[in-house]
């Protein structure tokens, strides 16, 4: 069976166990996923699976994806993703669902990040800025000098600057299962997930177990 | 949307907990475990501190005990931890936070009973 999934960010809550701790949770609307192809390394020269997530008007979906979907008689999914896996049980069409997860489990989460827009250098690098008195004026979160004198001469590459930050992807390492609805199609994982409510996030076995 | 789903998730209020208000005297009762064995446990004071927000709401009690040490204790609404609260009588209070209580000991330290 193939550990992967492709959910929708809800938000986050607390919830208590048996003994009554309370565990920070988010909670994950993941699921029901399709396979939609499976890639082998005899066609496409690696073999991954497909999945697709998030059934929607089919005018949400460009020409291509539909054609794509429509061939495997499957619904428009707008949401598509590769887990590269040697696994080869799985057929186009298979249904993946939360019960691909047991609670207790240890899992990655891929997303994107919020965007934060072109972002200062103390929100970006953790830069400490300076001081607001001691006479200083229109300085505080200034990113102070950025290089030497004479030698070198130049400002070494790669010197952290103000710029754009957010938005880009991000993976939580080894978050643990604390539930699984299958029900509802709910999975609660402790911990933070990357990106806003309602984003697309990707759920997969941990890799550092 | 989000909002149902989450409310699906979450703990349900405790029937056994009665809205409170700052000031009130209560009792709670709380399960502590004990090896294998569970009891219950009162804890008995002032209502110093209300947080409402469904299902992080919680709530602060202070209660002075032996030689007139304070002591404070915050209860998580939703907790199954939480066996009930018997609040035993109101009080009169101008204030939502009564962080005053810390500094104020012996007989300026009671409230004035509100009979409704």
């Amino acid at each position: 069976m193939l550990k992967g999934l492709l959910g929708r960010k809800i938000g986050m809550t607390q919830i208590f166990d048996e003994q009554g701790v309370a565990s920070p949770v988010t909670i994950i609307e993941a699921g029901p996923c399709f396979v939609t192809q499976v890639r082998t390394p005899e066609t496409e020269g690696y073999s991954a699976i497909q999945l697709g997530f998030s059934e929607s008007h089919p005018k949400k979906l460009t020409g291509g994806e539909l054609g794509h979907l429509k061939a495997k008689d499957l619904p428009p999914l707008r949401v598509l993703r590769e887990f590269r896996t040697t696994e080869n049980d799985m057929k186009v069409g298979d249904k993946v669902t939360v019960e691909a997860f047991a609670v207790g489990e240890r899992v990655d989460v891929i997303g994107t990040s919020k965007g934060k827009g072109f972002a200062g250098v103390v929100k970006r690098h953790n830069f400490n800025g300076q001081p607001k008195t001691h006479g200083a004026s229109d300085r505080t979160r200034a990113p102070g000098s950025s290089g030497s004198g004479t030698t070198p001469g130049r400002v070494f590459r790669g010197k952290r600057r103000s710029g754009h930050m957010g938005s880009e992807r991000v993976t939580m390492q080894g978050l643990r299962v604390i539930l699984v609805d299958a029900e509802r199609n709910l999975i609660g994982l402790r911990g933070a997930v990357p990106g806003p409510k309602g984003g697309v996030v990707v759920i997969q076995e941990a890799r550092k177990q | 949307m989000s909002d149902q789903i989450m409310k699906a998730v979450e703990a349900a209020a405790n029937p056994k907990i009665p809205a409170l208000q700052p000031g009130d005297s209560v009792s709670v009762h709380v399960k502590i475990k004990e090896g294998e064995r569970e009891r219950i446990q009162e804890f008995k004071g002032t209502v110093i501190r209300l947080r409402k927000g469904g299902n992080e709401s919680s709530f602060t009690v202070r209660r002075v005990a032996s030689n007139g040490i304070g002591v404070e204790r915050t209860f998580l609404m939703r907790s199954p931890r939480l066996d009930k609260v018997v609040v035993e009588r109101h009080n009169i209070v101008r204030r939502a936070q009564l962080y005053f209580m810390r500094e104020r000991t012996g007989k300026s330290a009671r409230l004035k009973q509100k009979f409704d």
